[in-house]
């Protein structure tokens, strides 16, 4: 069998196109995303932000209300908790983003099981990238877009942010409402993903992609194009990996981008582990034949 | 320019819980003039910076910036603001001239996009500062000396009327230092005002119209050859103050005195000091 046909075999099924679709959509906004938030240390903000918007999901599939809506609101609220519990008490940031997410993630597994659907308590949390119908990926398209069009529009102000809070004060910006639209663009994002690989290993297209372009590009222009090509590539891997071997999709799109992160972290031109290594030693042979 | 003095602040109170961090500091500086703020670590340099800028509101008195509450002036863009180095992410991906573009984003429009003018003002700023030849490098890439004249030039291309440095000169070196002070008399005789925190007493003289000395509020604000007169620096600098005596014993302090034993030999038998004492 030729190569090509590896890809194109599976795009014979509908519900193969469709998943490949939705997951190039998702990792493309997603990417684009984690590049601001490596760069502000907010990785665990996303880490909390997209498991705590799962009661949210929730609450708005029983009342029938969009699920980006519900999302939303969870999202702030775990934000607003979290700053809450460090302003408030002696407990130190990391641990109050720990109990905020598990406990508003727990919720979230507890409303499931109470409540009648069809929907499976697994597809939720691993993703359910094959059962994405077209009222899903409808969805999933308008979100990704208004969250891609909102990042590029104010990608100047958002990098100023991230760079120099103070500078962006100074000049009249408001600091606190470009963190909020991050923040808000993560629950939107943290719905669009779900679907993908499930609410657990949404962070993980949050984190992965951004911090693999930072390693190869010192511009941040660049990364905001090498974050989403390069995450796309690897989403669209995995999928198909996952139709060849029958194996978990969502866990399959994850693996291959950590797989991506670990090339570029042993190899990327100047930022890679065995590239730098391997430059010392060349200069150190070259110092040793000049003596 | 206005009658009313470029900074001002009045009667300002800051705690952080139990600390108190200014303590009725009041602080008038005139347009066109280069200020150095002087005080030891904890002495409420940052506090006094903060509240100028905005940035945390004082329990009590206020801040004006050309006559303006500070919001207004941020959002007509007159004040500019150098931070710290360890406050600056130098890995960030951004190169030199997209630092200095930054200054620019208070006149652009919605998306920030530079046209010509904004080109042309950021290319001038690099030139000024002499950084045009490093303009596309990474920004953690520049020397000390040269990240603080990068910042300087994106001060320059926001136009700002008053620029305020936080320890501009440390991990600085001898031939930047001279540069960046160049830099901010010519802004000074072009009617820009200049507020430096700084505990580097030795570049003061040069650098400076006026010196104020802090701790928790201004002991004194004159012209720099009056404030760094030995009795002066050993009351900034701890050596008189009651209830920071305690704290004369460890550390900082001691580093404090260095410092003012190198301006002023001996500032433990100042009259002043003894007095106290």
């Amino acid at each position: 069998m030729n190569p090509i046909d590896l890809f194109l075999e599976p795009l014979q099924y509908e519900f193969m196109a469709r998943a490949l679709v939705t997951t190039a959509i998702a990792a493309a906004v997603c990417a684009l995303l984690s590049c601001w938030l490596v760069l502000t240390g907010w990785s665990l903000m996303g880490d909390a932000v997209s498991h705590a918007v799962l009661p949210g999901v929730v609450l708005a599939y029983v009342v029938g209300a969009p699920f980006a809506l519900g999302a939303l609101v969870f999202g702030f609220l775990s934000v607003a908790l979290i700053g809450g519990i460090r302003n408030t008490s002696r407990v130190k940031e990391d641990a109050a983003i720990g109990i905020v997410f598990t406990t508003l993630f727990a919720l979230g597994l507890v409303l499931i099981s109470v409540t009648p659907s069809q929907t499976d308590l697994s597809h939720i949390v691993f993703g359910n990238i094959l059962g994405v119908s077209n009222g899903d990926l409808l969805q999933i398209g308008v979100l990704a877009t208004i969250a891609a069009v909102v990042l590029l529009l104010k990608r100047r102000d958002l990098t100023l942010w991230a760079f120099d809070p103070t500078h962006a004060h100074a000049i009249g910006l408001n600091p606190r409402l470009l963190g909020a639209v991050l923040l808000g663009l993560i629950a939107l994002t943290s719905v669009v993903a779900l679907q993908v690989v499930g609410v657990i290993l949404v962070v993980a297209m949050l984190i992965i992609p951004g911090a693999t372009a930072y390693l190869l590009t010192d511009r941040f222009t660049r990364m905001l194009v090498i974050a989403p090509v390069l995450s796309v590539a690897c989403s669209v891997t995995g999928i198909l990996l996952s139709y060849w071997f029958d194996a978990s999709s969502g866990g399959l799109v994850i693996l291959v981008q950590g797989a991506a992160f670990t090339l570029v972290y042993l190899l990327s031109p100047r930022q890679g582990l065995l590239t730098r290594a391997i430059a010392r030693r060349a200069r150190r042979g070259r110092e040793v034949h000049a003596r | 320019m206005t009658a009313s003095p470029a900074i001002s602040v009045q009667g300002v109170t800051v705690r952080y819980g139990d600390v108190l961090a200014l303590d009725g500091a009041s602080l008038d500086v005139s347009a066109g003039r280069i200020t150095g703020l002087i005080g030891m670590n904890g002495s409420g340099k940052s506090t006094l910076f903060k509240t100028i800028m905005g940035t945390l509101t004082p329990e009590q008195g206020s801040a004006q910036l050309a006559g303006l509450p500070p919001a207004e002036a941020r959002a007509r863009g007159l004040v500019a603001y150098v931070p710290q180095s360890e406050d600056v992410d130098w890995a960030f991906p951004v190169s030199v001239r997209e630092v200095v573009m930054m200054g620019r984003y208070g006149k652009l429009g919605i998306t920030r996009r530079a046209g010509a003018a904004d080109r042309h003002a950021v290319e001038h700023a690099l030139a000024r500062v002499e950084l045009t030849d490093l303009a596309d490098r990474q920004i953690g890439q520049l020397s000390g000396g040269q990240k603080k004249r990068a910042f300087v030039a994106r001060c320059i291309a926001q136009e700002a009327e008053i620029l305020l440095l936080d320890e501009p000169f440390a991990g600085v070196d001898k031939r930047s230092e001279a540069t960046i002070v160049r830099l901010l008399r010519e802004l000074a005789s072009s009617g820009h005002t200049v507020l430096v925190s700084t505990h580097d007493l030795h570049a003061l003289p040069e650098l400076a119209d006026d010196a104020a000395l802090l701790l928790r509020r201004v002991l004194f604000h004159g012209p720099v050859a009056e404030a760094l007169t030995p009795p002066r620096i050993a009351q900034a600098f701890v050596l008189g103050d009651p209830e920071l005596r305690d704290a004369e014993a460890h550390a900082p302090a001691a580093d404090a005195r260095q410092q003012a034993g190198a301006i002023a030999p001996q500032p433990k038998s100042s009259p002043e000091a003894e007095q106290r004492a």
